[in-house]
């Protein structure tokens, strides 16, 4: 029993405003939130120059951490059913869904497109969507091809491996969820970098991935400078393709191209259209054509019975 | 104490022309190992490869990598290797004496570990009998090294001495079994010879393998056998060492517990320092090609070993 006497007397201690607590925004790597190893931070500022946050600032050598542990992440993330890839993208949603308000706050904190709402919606309808391609896909990319002989032949897709996700600064929520949910729905691991500009809403979307039972390293997440990261990511021989918005600017996709021609790594910059409020449409955005990207075809023969 | 100092090793700063050094190093003081029930020729034909040119690339890199080495195998595989490594400088050891418990009559393993030499192993790791050490018959498993010592300096062949430290409990233990087999090797004049005697952590079988802490242990048991002979006996921590920084640990370890004031330590070196690892060689040689070419490889860049 605690004494009143007591309670009384530390009262004066107490204090009457309530300290904010903000939260720390840190890496996403094989399945935990690590600081970056190089200890530097990234800078976050709001339309009014104003700083909202400190992020890390994501090194090579944070960028090598994520593709050692989705490298190993990934082969029983291609093993696992299909459905059951589908029930954790869709998990995903849930868990998205719950977090409406933050993500939206985040996003309208830095990025001022107004449509901060929509957004957000748009990104879980998009888990949603590719939730539902997981074990459907094969059958609409695959096929079995016409042959005259006494075997079959067939064509069917297959994961790359690890991909590396380049997210654009429009819609700094949307585009990376555009471009991870395809890419993992297909039993790919991600190594993810961020918006630059307002990479927040990317850090909260990790907490959605770290509590949806996605197994640790499929999505890994990073926060920092394009212009540093990009030349690394393409050259990087464990990537085995790159997905980058089409809005990232000309150098940066020629840094892509070419650093990629070394280990032929497969490249693409997507966007649903050319408008940027295409983003925002299911119709173009909730296609089979983004899977395309996200996988290679194998072929095999088959010898029939007859 | 030993486990505060051993770790007091990771906080070195090792980078650029040192590093660079250091992993090739590192690299040339590997033995190859493999030791699995389902070894084949064709496994241990492969490992040679990987042995002899540990990167096949090389032409790539500034200088080519060094060869490991040695190449580690059990017995029965060592009659295949044997053609495969000759005049390329990769040793030949093969484990014996009734690796990796040694729980066989003591004329087994001498038949044993005869039988190795006569198919070609350069060099043999036996296994002491743990069992009678930890009950405490010292002289026992004293004189199954001396044994074999003596079969091994008849022959001039290298023996390693497994302590199988995962086993022994105690530093305590580990020290007093370092002690036993160097006087053993000591006495039968094998370590007459720089080199010719090892004392080795672990088979590789028993967790844990060679931490830092039980290998500090032994090298100073090797100090001070120096200080008080003169002579040289090699050390080889084996099992659990799988990156290359952890490598460079080790070497760091062995400086600062070996070397003299002015720098020098004669077992930096292939002829008195060993890595017993199968997985090693291929970190080392990522970290080799990532320092000089400036790229991040991948896992299929480097053969299998």
């Amino acid at each position: 029993m605690v004494s009143a006497a007591l309670l009384h007397e530390y009262a004066g201690f107490n204090m009457t405003d309530r300290l904010a607590i903000t939260k720390t925004h840190k890496l996403f790597i094989g399945g935990s939130f690590p600081r970056t190893e190089s200890g530097r931070s990234l800078k976050i500022v709001d339309n009014s120059e104003q700083v909202v946050a400190h992020l890390c600032r994501a090194s090579r050598k944070d960028l090598r951490n994520a593709v050692e542990v989705a490298a190993k992440a990934q082969p029983g993330w291609q093993k696992a059913t299909a459905y059951l890839r589908g029930q954790i993208l869709y998990r995903m949603a849930e868990m998205m869904e719950g977090k409406r308000a933050e993500l939206a706050e985040t996003i309208s904190s830095v990025t001022e497109h107004g449509q901060a709402e929509a957004e957000v919606a748009a990104s879980i309808d998009r888990l949603v969507a590719f939730a539902g391609w997981a074990d459907k896909h094969q059958q609409v990319l695959g096929c079995a091809n016409p042959v005259s002989g006494p075997y079959h032949n067939f064509t069917f897709p297959e994961p790359i491996g690890v991909i590396a996700a380049i997210s654009g600064d429009t819609w700094p929520l949307l585009e990376l969820v555009s471009l991870i949910a395809p890419v993992i729905c297909t039993g790919n691991a991600v190594v993810a970098l961020a918006s630059q500009s307002n990479p927040i809403p990317a850090c909260i979307f990790a907490e959605v991935c770290a509590t949806s039972d996605v197994p640790g390293g499929v999505v890994n997440i990073l926060t920092g400078f394009r212009d540093e990261l990009i030349e690394h990511i393409a050259m990087h021989r464990q990537i085995g393709g790159v997905l980058g918005s089409a809005e990232l600017s000309s150098d940066e996709r020629t840094a892509l191209r070419l650093g990629s021609a070394e280990n032929l790594k497969r490249v693409a910059f997507v966007s649903p259209g050319e408008d940027t409020g295409d983003w925002l449409n299911a119709e173009l955005c909730h296609s089979p054509a983004w899977l395309e990207p996200a996988v290679e075809f194998k072929t095999i023969w088959h010898p029939s019975a007859s | 104490m030993a486990d505060q100092r051993a770790a007091s090793f990771t906080k070195r700063s090792i980078k650029t022309s040192m590093k660079a050094q250091g992993l090739r190093l590192a690299l040339s003081m590997v033995d190859l190992t493999t030791l699995e029930g389902k070894d084949s020729p064709q496994k241990v034909a492969a490992l040679c490869q990987k042995a002899i040119k540990p990167y096949e690339n090389d032409a790539s890199l500034s200088l080519p990598v060094p060869h490991v080495a040695a190449l580690c195998v059990y017995p029965s595989m060592v009659a295949s290797a044997r053609p495969l490594l000759d005049g390329t400088g990769v040793q030949l050891a093969s484990v014996a004496t009734g690796f990796p418990s040694g729980q066989y009559p003591l004329a087994v393993r001498l038949r044993d570990c005869q039988q190795a030499i006569d198919d070609g192993a350069d060099e043999i790791d036996m296994v002491i009998s743990r069992g009678a050490f930890l009950s405490g018959r010292y002289d026992e498993v004293g004189e199954e090294i001396l044994r074999v010592s003596e079969l091994c300096r008849s022959c001039s062949k290298h023996l390693k001495v497994i302590l199988e430290t995962g086993e022994l409990e105690t530093y305590d233990n580990v020290r007093k079994a370092s002690d036993l087999a160097i006087q053993a090797m000591h006495e039968s004049g094998l370590t007459d010879e720089p080199g010719a005697g090892f004392i080795k952590t672990s088979t590789g079988k028993v967790s844990p393998a060679a931490t830092m802490g039980v290998t500090l242990v032994m090298l100073e048991a090797i100090r001070d056998h120096h200080r008080k002979t003169g002579q040289l006996v090699g050390m080889k921590p084996a099992g659990g060492i799988r990156t290359a920084k952890q490598s460079l640990h080790f070497l760091i370890m062995v400086l600062e517990t070996l070397g003299t004031a002015d720098g020098q330590c004669p077992w930096l070196s292939p002829h008195l320092f060993r890595f017993g690892a199968s997985s090693l060689a291929n970190d080392l040689l990522r970290q080799i090609v990532k320092r000089e070419t400036g790229v991040y490889t991948a896992d299929y860049d480097f053969s299998e070993a």
